[in-house]
C-alpha cells in the first residue's frame, strides 16, 4: 500500500504472513493518506496504515453474501474464517482458524462459547448477547461444524439471566447446544477457568484447551464467524465497551476497526476534566494508555475511564506474608513466592513454581494489603525467562554448528 | 482534560486495603480483651498495656529514624506487638518489664530483620521469652487474684497441695500427685478433690469468663473468642491454624493429659485455661511468621498443638503455647517450602 491509493470497504491492505496471522482489510472506503509507524494500544509504535475516509462506505467487489453456507465443508469454512481476518475477539487476538485447525492428535469433542464477561465493567459481549443472539448461535455453530464438533455449551454468568434467556431461545434446533449459566466469579472468562468450570476438565498446566479436547470461542468471534461467512464481510468492525465514570454517557459501539478512540470518546458524551487513567481492556488485565489517539484494533474489548479517586498511586509496602494473595489465585499458585525469585533474577526458580502459569487475571495484586507489584514483576519476570530460554537455544544452536 | 494519564503494569483497581487496616483490625479485635484485662485485675492491667506499646511505638519510631527509613510507626503492627506483650506476662510484674520486653520485641525482634514483614519470628513472643529467660521468678509467679475470682479459679477447702498457681499449674501439679507412686494416700485424696474441683462447672465458668489467675490478656476465653470471631468475618484470620492448634491440644490432652490413664484428660479445661485461645488466634496467626500455603497453615496448626500440648505434658512449665509457636515460626520457611499447593492442572511428574 502506498499514499494515494484508493481503497474500499475489505479490500486488503496488509496481508497474513505465515500460518498464525490473518489478513487485514480496510475498515472505510477512501484514499490512503499515510503509511507509517503510529501509538498503539499495546504500546509503542507500530505499522500502521491512514485511510482518509470519502464519506461513501462502498464494499469492496470482494465482499459478497453466500448462499451455499449449509453446504460447506470444514475446510472451506476454515478459510473463509482465515481470509476474513478472524481473530479472537476476547481479548487475545490469537487467529481463529489456528485454533480451528488442531492436530490430528488432539481430537476436539467440546466447543464452548464464552459469554462469561472476562472482566469487571465491559458489556461488550452482554450487549451482544442481548442484541443479535440468533446471529451470535448461528456463528457458533458454524465454529462447530469447521470442527466437525456435536457438543456445544454457551457459558454466561448468572448475573446476566437475560443474555442466558436470549441464548436459550436461539438455540438451532437439533444442535447440540447448550446455554449454562456459570458462578458469577473472577475470572470466571479465562478459558481454563471456563472449561474447568463447565467440563470439570483441568487444562494441564503449561497446556492448551485442546490437550483436554476443548476449543473456546468468544461471543464477538461467533459473530464475526457469522457475518463472514453468511454476508460474506471480513473482521472491519467490532464491539467495543466505552465506560468509567469520567465518561459522559458509558456506551457500547460497534466501530470499524481502526477508529481513534478519542472519536469514539466523543461520541460517549465525552470526558470530564478529571481523567487519571485510560485503559485498553479491562481493569483488571487492560493496558493502560498514554494517550486517545490510539486506534480501535481488533483485540479491544473496551476503554476504561478512571478518575483520580478510583486509583491508588500510594507506594508498596513490604509483603506482610499475609497469604492473601494465595488464596485468591485462581492458578492455585504462591504469587508472593514467586514475586520474591523475579525480584533477585532467580528466573529458573520463579518458573519452577509456577511464573509461566500466571494468566496475570490480576486477583493477587487486587487483595495485597502491601500493593505490591505483583503482575508487574510476573511480566518482567516472564521476558526474563522468554529471553534466557532464547539464550539458551542459540547456544545449543552454535554448539551444533561447531 | 489532561494529557498525563497514568500509566502503569495491571490491574489497574485494588481492594481497599493496607496493612494498617489489617493491623488496626487486630487491635479493635484485642479491644474486648484489654477492657477484661482492666475489669479483672485492675487500672494496673491498663498501665502495662500501655506503657508496652508506647515503648513499642517509640523503640520503632526511634530505629526507623535511625535507619534513615520511612518511619511507620503509625501502620498498627507495633502497637499490636504493644499489646500483645502485656498480654503475655503476669498482672504483677514490676512496671518497667513490659517496656523492657517491648522495646527488646520492637528492635531485636522486628527492626533488626528489616522492619514489619521481614522478622521471621513473632515479635511479642520473643519478647516474652526474653523476659522469661531473664527474670523467670517474676515471670512466673507475679500473679494476681482475679477480680471476682481467685488466683486458680478454686475456692480451695483447706487443701494445701495448691497455694498460689494458674489453673493450668493446678492441673499440672495434681496430676503428678496422682501418677506419683510415692504419694501418700491422703495427697492422693486431697488431690483428687481439687482435680474434681477443676472439672467443675463452676471452675469452667471461671475460665470461660476469665475470673482465674494468669497473663494479663489470655484469661477470659469468651472475650478473645468474639475478637477472633471479628477477625475471621473480616478475613484478617483464617481458619486453618486457630483450629488446627486448638484441636491438637483438646486432642493430645484428652487422650495423654488425664491423671488416670489414657482418656481421662479434660479437654474443655485444656482448651479454656492458660493461653491457648490468645495464642492460637492472635499470634500463630500472625501473618509475617506463618506458612502463605493453606496445607503449610495446618502443619504450622498441628506442629503448634503438639508441641503445647508436649510441654503441657511433660515440660518444664506449666504453659508451653510462646515457645512452641516460636519454634514453628523457625519451622515456617522449611514449611513453606515443601508444601506449595499443586498448581491448577499440574500432573504428578511421572519418572
Ligand atoms: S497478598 Fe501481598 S502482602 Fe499478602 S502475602 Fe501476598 S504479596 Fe505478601
Ligand atoms: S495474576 Fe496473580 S492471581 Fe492471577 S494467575 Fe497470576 S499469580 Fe495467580
Amino acid at each position: 500500500m502506498k499514499v494515494g491509493d484508493e481503497v474500499k470497504v475489505g479490500t486488503v491492505i496488509g496481508e497474513a504472513a505465515g500460518f498464525v496471522s490473518v489478513p487485514v482489510h480496510a475498515s472505510i472506503s477512501g484514499r490512503v493518506t499515510a503509511v507509517g509507524r503510529f501509538p498503539h494500544p499495546l504500546g509503542g509504535e507500530h505499522q500502521a496504515i491512514v485511510i482518509e475516509g470519502d464519506g461513501e462506505d462502498s464494499w469492496d467487489e470482494s465482499v459478497v453474501p453466500r448462499d451455499n453456507v449449509d453446504s460447506l465443508g470444514s475446510r472451506e469454512l476454515i478459510d473463509i474464517i482465515r481470509d476474513a481476518g478472524i481473530v479472537g475477539l476476547g481479548g487475545a487476538a490469537f487467529p481463529t482458524h489456528v485454533k480451528l485447525s488442531p492436530p490430528d492428535s488432539k481430537p476436539i469433542d467440546t466447543v464452548i462459547l464464552n459469554g462469561a464477561e472476562c472482566e469487571p465493567w465491559l458489556t461488550a459481549d452482554h450487549r451482544l448477547m442481548l442484541e443479535r443472539p440468533a446471529d451470535v448461535m448461528r456463528g457458533f455453530h458454524l465454529i462447530m461444524r469447521a470442527l466437525g464438533c456435536e457438543r456445544g455449551f454457551v457459558g454466561i454468568e448468572s448475573n446476566k439471566l437475560d443474555a442466558v434467556q436470549a441464548m436459550k431461545a436461539a438455540i438451532p434446533a437439533d444442535s447440540g447446544i447448550r446455554v449454562v449459566a456459570l458462578q458469577v466469579k473472577y475470572p470466571q472468562g479465562a478459558e481454563k477457568q471456563l472449561i474447568d468450570s463447565i467440563l470439570r476438565r483441568k487444562v494441564p498446566a503449561g497446556g492448551l484447551p485442546m490437550d483436554v479436547g476443548v476449543v473456546v470461542q468468544n461471543v464477538g468471534t461467533a459473530l464475526a464467524v457469522y457475518e463472514a461467512c453468511h454476508e460474506g464481510t471480513p473482521l472491519v468492525r467490532r464491539v467495543v465497551t466505552v465506560t468509567g465514570n469520567p465518561v459522559g454517557s458509558p456506551s457500547n459501539f460497534r466501530p470499524r476497526i481502526g477508529t481513534m478512540v478519542a472519536s469514539l470518546v466523543e461520541q460517549a458524551g465525552g470526558l470530564s476534566d478529571d481523567v487519571s487513567k485510560v485503559i485498553s481492556g479491562g481493569p483488571m488485565m487492560g493496558m493502560a494508555q498514554f494517550t486517545l489517539d490510539v486506534p480501535v484494533i481488533k483485540g479491544m474489548s473496551g476503554v476504561l475511564f478512571l478518575g483520580p479517586g478510583e486509583i491508588d498511586t500510594r507506594p508498596p509496602d513490604p509483603c506482610i506474608r499475609c497469604g492473601h494473595c494465595v488464596h485468591s489465585c485462581p492458578m492455585k499458585l504462591l504469587p508472593t513466592t514467586i514475586e520474591k525469585y523475579v525480584m533477585v533474577e532467580a528466573i529458573d526458580k520463579a518458573v519452577e513454581i509456577g511464573l509461566n502459569d500466571c494468566i496475570e487475571c490480576g486477583s493477587c495484586a487486587y487483595v495485597c494489603p502491601s500493593r505490591r507489584r505483583l503482575v508487574h514483576q510476573f511480566k518482567y519476570g516472564k521476558y526474563l525467562a522468554a529471553e534466557l530460554r532464547k539464550k539458551a537455544a542459540e547456544r545449543s544452536e552454535k554448539e551444533k554448528a561447531s | 482534560m489532561s494529557d498525563h494519564f497514568i500509566v502503569s503494569a495491571s490491574p489497574h483497581v485494588r481492594q481497599n486495603t493496607s496493612i494498617q487496616k489489617v493491623m488496626f483490625g487486630v487491635v479493635i479485635a484485642l479491644v474486648p480483651a484489654v477492657v477484661g484485662s482492666v475489669y479483672f485485675y485492675g487500672l494496673r492491667a491498663l498501665l502495662l498495656i500501655l506503657l508496652s506499646c508506647l515503648a513499642a511505638l517509640v523503640t520503632e519510631g526511634v530505629i526507623q529514624r535511625l535507619r534513615g527509613v520511612p518511619v511507620t510507626m503509625g501502620d498498627g503492627s507495633a502497637l499490636v506487638t504493644g499489646i500483645l506483650l502485656a498480654f503475655n506476662i503476669p498482672p504483677g510484674v514490676p512496671w518497667w518489664m513490659p517496656v523492657v520486653g517491648s522495646v527488646f520485641a520492637i528492635a531485636i525482634g522486628k527492626q533488626v530483620f528489616g522492619g514489619v514483614g521481614y522478622n521471621p519470628l513473632n515479635p511479642a513472643l520473643l519478647g516474652r521469652a526474653f523476659l522469661l529467660a531473664s527474670w523467670p521468678v517474676q515471670m512466673t509467679t507475679a500473679w494476681l487474684p482475679s477480680h471476682g475470682g481467685t488466683l486458680s479459679g478454686l475456692t480451695l477447702k483447706g487443701v494445701d497441695v495448691v497455694t498460689q498457681a494458674t489453673p493450668l499449674a493446678v492441673m499440672r501439679k495434681v496430676t503428678e500427685i496422682i501418677g506419683d507412686p510415692n504419694s501418700t494416700t491422703h495427697q492422693i485424696v486431697q488431690a483428687r478433690e481439687v482435680l474434681a474441683d477443676l472439672g467443675s462447672s463452676e471452675s469452667i465458668a471461671n475460665l470461660f469468663t476469665g475470673a482465674v489467675g494468669g497473663c494479663i490478656g489470655e484469661t477470659s476465653a469468651i472475650l478473645l473468642l468474639i475478637g477472633a470471631a471479628y477477625l475471621m468475618y473480616k478475613h484478617y484470620i483464617e481458619w486453618r491454624i486457630p483450629s488446627t492448634y486448638i484441636l491438637t491440644v483438646v486432642i493430645l490432652m484428652w487422650v495423654f493429659g488425664g491423671p488416670s490413664g489414657l482418656f481421662t484428660g479434660n479437654a474443655l479445661f485444656h482448651f479454656l485455661a492458660g493461653g491457648l485461645i490468645l495464642g492460637a488466634f492472635y499470634m500463630a496467626t500472625d501473618m509475617v511468621t506463618s506458612p502463605v500455603s493453606p496445607r503449610g497453615m495446618i502443619i504450622f496448626g498441628v506442629g503448634c498443638g503438639v508441641l503445647t500440648s508436649v510441654i503441657r505434658l511433660i515440660g518444664g512449665y506449666p504453659e508451653g503455647v510462646s515457645y512452641s509457636i516460636l519454634l514453628m515460626n523457625v519451622a515456617t520457611p522449611l514449611i513453606d517450602r515443601h508444601t506449595r499447593p499443586k498448581k491448577f492442572g499440574e500432573v504428578k511428574k511421572s519418572g
